[in-house]
């Protein structure tokens, strides 16, 4: 099978002359090509192509753990990393934090490809440029100066690994990753308002159909309007009330307050130093309320388009939908084969590396939400005085997940049951352990999209990674929201 | 070319060589390496989580042709005719995409550099052996809970282009970034490190953690929402400074009024007057020359005495707003900060504090209101409760909501009369060579909400 890096054959020739004799060895070969195309104020920005590739080594050795990663992928570059990594794990095989002989994963084979309707390479460079120079035209207002910048780009990442061990495993996966981005600021009378998708919220595995899917075309006109409705708007009330959350909110929300509360790794300390720890415990599993009986949610890397869809995790464990919460109740933690050890409990697969050269930790992938059964128009109806908020713009949370405060770009106020004016710098805040045990109404299938984002940061040494998030519209009851200072 | 220059030197020197003898007429480039040998271990639990080596080179290369240009970054694998094979195939690929691409108007780089280099001479110690002391410092006295990373090793940043200009520099590091835990999420938080291996540095910052675990075994006192006066050390003071990094100072920010500065900058609001900050490359980590070949100045005033000054320009905003450029990254956020300390005596800050809240750490802020300059996160860490100068006890993590102005204006009571420097941990992609210097701050009235 051809690869980027030649022939599975040749790959597995290379690798196994450079295998130290050890208990375990493995390579992640990755190759990574990003491009990223913007359009600023009607200029387009620096064109820039990456293409990241290298290997990590991976040895497990008398209990022993190392690695070691390289981007010289010849037989002596091959051959030092995997001596270096065979040092590694023999150098600290006694004073581990578990024996990592008991959490390998042997011998995993298969693939993993996104399907593509439209691939990248379909159209020239020139008509992806017009594409955004017409939407960031469409952000201009002729005559009307409030509109101060105007922003859109594409972003295309095509993600080539293959990952092979020393007793025979062989897995090969090929991503195809499409980002697009549009933002617009306006300001006047000492007022600035900013209207987009978030941090890349839209972003998909797919190609360039995820324009179509995610609506990309006509972007532009939309946010024009939207911030020019809220530089006028009042500011959002203060006061404990309703909360209805687009799902382009609510893949922050499930992100900061259940995915990563729910990562093994952080529950058993490896975080304390840098992402945080958690306000789960390990005997929550199986009987803690989360959330009200509403609340479902799944770790499911098998939603093909969704960003972190895939078939096998970095260490070679397979990949498939599994409960996580189920009608309220924790079931299940977000750990992958050496987390799964350590805790004694049973996992996900979602041991994942950002690149080549970071070793895989406990990540999320795609983490929903699953739908209920009631309309847009029911959610709404269902408030006598609340808020609707949509798009996050900020977030913060405490080290162990629990206090969070969050903002949104665009809100609209709901008063006995109908949605009214918009209302600018909305924010709320919670705790996580009682939040979800306010959501009140989970909107159905026609309420759900399939959002992501490239930008989820963890681990030590520093790794960013991708990861989606579906959910439907959601409505709390009693938060505690309020606006702006200005 | 200096004698003590490494491999690496050599093989960029001669990608660039390569490269000014395959462009065309009216054809320039620039190039930019980074590259880094890693060792990163990783601690839990006074045990190893995760040892490692990385080995990265990465490369960034931009064609010119006139005002046309467009950049692709590549790995390096450090071999000669693979790279040189990397590279060629490179510049055809980008060949053909300027052809394709509109002029660039807001297009600037060095044509006049001057070269530079700039050697660490420091010997390192091996991060094998950095780990072994590490483990022997938390085994002490029955052991600690101890929890961090060490990254540890070379970093090479090299800029290069068609007119001649080589700038090359080459830094040897440590940086063991970590905490002691005493129970559930009360932790001392600290760091060492430095240019060449000091065991005895590390025994002593531990010791001195050791020392201030037992306040942390007390029962944490639960505070309700309020105004507190409060001590922010200087990494408490650091992750405010963070946040404003983020639009504070670029000059394209400012110009979107996009900027939590926003009052400052259009209604002349002022800081208090002993708040002065700069970008103070001198004091600094990093490389004097930027992406684009410039020189970087050794200072860039930002505030001054309280009033804004300056912002961080980069090429790009400097044609768009007509404004001379400082050497700023694109993203026009300080790599050096400096805040000019104060007249608070080190080692009286709890005496001055009083009653309130001592903040070693904050955590995870963002903007509730950035055009308002209004910033929320928490409290993390060895955050504690202090009673007529004594700390009483760990208090429980608290979120606050507090604008920039009240904590370096209105509610500003002093200032630590002494700076830390405090290299930035951060390995996304690569070890940064960030860094701040900043004193802490006793604030009067800060509000916490949750």
């Amino acid at each position: 099978m051809p690869t980027p890096f030649g022939p599975i054959s040749g790959l597995r020739a290379r690798f196994l002359q450079a295998a130290p004799a050890v208990d375990f060895c493995s390579i992640r070969l990755v190759e990574e090509r990003t491009e990223v195309l913007s359009v600023r104020n009607d200029l387009v920005e620096p064109v820039v192509e990456r293409v990241d590739a290298g290997a990590m080594i991976t040895v497990v050795d008398g209990g022993g753990l190392g690695y070691a990663a390289t981007s010289d992928l010849s037989p002596s570059g091959l051959s030092a990393a995997a001596a270096r990594a065979r040092d590694w794990a023999r150098r600290t095989g006694g004073s581990s934090v578990m024996d990592f002989s008991s959490s390998i994963v042997r011998a995993p084979v298969g693939e993993y490809r996104t399907p593509v309707q439209e691939a990248w390479s379909q159209r020239s460079l020139t008509d992806k440029l017009d594409l955004l120079r017409a939407e960031v035209a469409a952000m201009a207002a002729p005559g009307d100066d409030r509109i101060v910048e105007r922003t859109a780009s594409l972003m295309r990442v095509a993600s080539d690994s293959v990952y092979l061990t020393a007793d025979g495993g062989e897995v090969v996966q090929e991503l195809e990753i499409l980002a697009p981005d549009a933002m617009v600021i306006a300001h006047a009378a000492g007022v600035t308002q900013r209207r987009g998708t978030g941090s890349r919220g839209l972003t998909r595995q797919g190609g360039l159909e995820v324009l179509g899917q995610v609506g990309f075309r006509g972007l532009g006109g939309r946010v024009r309007e939207q911030v020019l409705e809220l530089l006028a708007a009042a500011d959002c009330p203060t006061g404990t009330m309703d909360l209805v959350l687009a799902p382009d909110q609510m893949m922050l929300q499930i992100h900061e307050s259940i995915g990563h509360p729910l990562e093994l790794d952080r529950i058993l300390g490896d975080e304390r130093n840098y992402a945080g720890t958690s306000f789960v415990t390990l005997d929550m599993f199986g009987s803690y309320r989360y959330g009200s009986e509403l609340l479902n949610v799944t770790f499911d890397p098998g939603v093909q388009g969704e960003l972190a869809a895939y078939g096998f995790d970095d260490d070679g464990s397979l990949a498939q939908r599994e409960w996580l919460i189920k009608d309220g109740i924790l079931l299940r933690p977000l750990g992958g084969a050496s987390s799964q050890a350590r805790a004694g409990m049973a996992g996900v697969g979602n041991s994942r590396a950002c690149s080549w050269n970071r070793p895989p930790i406990d990540r999320m992938a795609n983490l929903n939400v699953e739908a209920g059964n009631l309309s847009f128009a029911e959610l709404i109806g269902g408030v006598e005085r609340g808020v609707y908020m949509e798009t996050n713009a900020s977030w913060s949370i405490d080290d162990s997940r629990n206090k969070f405060q969050f903002g949104c770009e665009w809100a609209r106020l709901i008063e006995d049951g109908k949605l009214g004016a918009v209302v600018r710098n909305p924010n709320y805040r919670g705790i996580s352990a009682t939040f979800w045990r306010n959501l009140a109404g989970v909107g159905d299938r026609s309420t759900v999209e399939v959002l992501g984002t490239p930008y989820c940061g963890k681990g030590e040494p520093n790794q960013v990674i991708r990861v989606g998030h579906a959910s439907p519209a959601c409505l709390f009851r009693g938060i505690d929201v309020f606006g702006g200072h200005s | 070319m200096s004698p003590s220059s490494s491999p690496l030197h050599r093989h960029f020197l001669m990608l660039a060589q390569a490269l000014d003898e395959r462009l065309g007429p009216a054809e320039d480039y620039t190039l930019w390496l980074h590259a880094e040998e890693s060792d990163f271990v990783r601690f839990n639990h006074g045990k190893v989580r995760q040892p490692g080596s990385v080995s990265q080179r990465e490369l960034s290369l931009r064609l010119i042709q006139g005002k046309r240009h467009a950049s692709t970054e590549l790995s390096l694998s450090g071999v000669a005719a693979e790279d040189l094979a990397r590279v060629d195939s490179a510049l055809a690929r980008l060949r053909e995409r300027v052809a394709q691409l509109p002029e660039d108007p807001l297009l600037l780089w060095e044509t006049e550099g001057v070269s530079s280099v700039h050697l660490s001479p420091e010997a390192l110690a091996d991060g094998a052996e950095m780990t072994d002391a590490i483990l022997e410092e938390a085994a002490l006295d029955g052991g600690v809970d101890l929890v961090g990373i060490l990254a540890s090793g070379p970093i090479y940043s090299g800029f290069a282009s068609s007119r001649g200009q080589r700038c090359w520099d080459e830094r040897r590091s440590w940086l063991f970034d970590w905490c002691l835990y005493q129970q559930g999420d009360k932790a001392v938080k600290s760091s060492v490190g430095g240019t060449g291996w000091d065991r005895s540095l590390l025994a002593q910052r531990m010791a001195e953690a050791r020392l201030a675990l037992p306040i942390l075994s007390r029962p944490a006192r639960r505070l309700e929402p309020g105004r507190y006066r409060a001590w922010l050390t200087p990494s408490a003071l650091g992750e405010v400074m963070g946040l404003l990094s983020w639009g504070a100072f670029s000059h394209r920010a400012q110009e979107a009024r996009n900027t939590p500065l926003l009052s400052m900058l259009t209604q002349g609001r002022t800081m208090d007057p002993r708040v002065s900050l700069a970008e103070d490359l001198a004091g600094g980590l990093q490389p004097g020359f930027s992406h684009d070949g410039f020189a970087r100045p050794e200072r860039v005033p930002l505030i001054e005495a309280g009033a804004l000054v300056g912002s961080l320009v980069s090429p790009r905003s400097s044609l768009e707003y007509s404004r001379a450029h400082n050497g700023a990254s694109s993203e026009e956020s300080p790599t050096s900060l400096n805040m000019k300390a104060g007249e608070l005596a080190a080692g009286t800050e709890l005496e001055a504090l009083g009653t309130g809240l001592w903040i070693s750490n904050l955590w995870y802020l963002n903007y509730s209101d950035r055009p308002a300059g209004r910033i929320t996160g928490m409290t993390r860490f060895a955050s504690c409760w202090v009673e007529s100068g004594e700390v009483v006890a760990p208090a429980e993590v608290m979120r606050f909501d507090e604008t920039v102005f009240h904590l370096l204006g209105e509610g500003l009571v002093a200032i630590g009369e002494q700076q830390s420097m405090m290299p930035d941990a951060g390995t996304y992609e690569r070890r940064a060579t960030a860094s701040q210097r900043l004193p802490g701050i006793l604030v009067d009235g800060m509000r916490f909400t949750l």
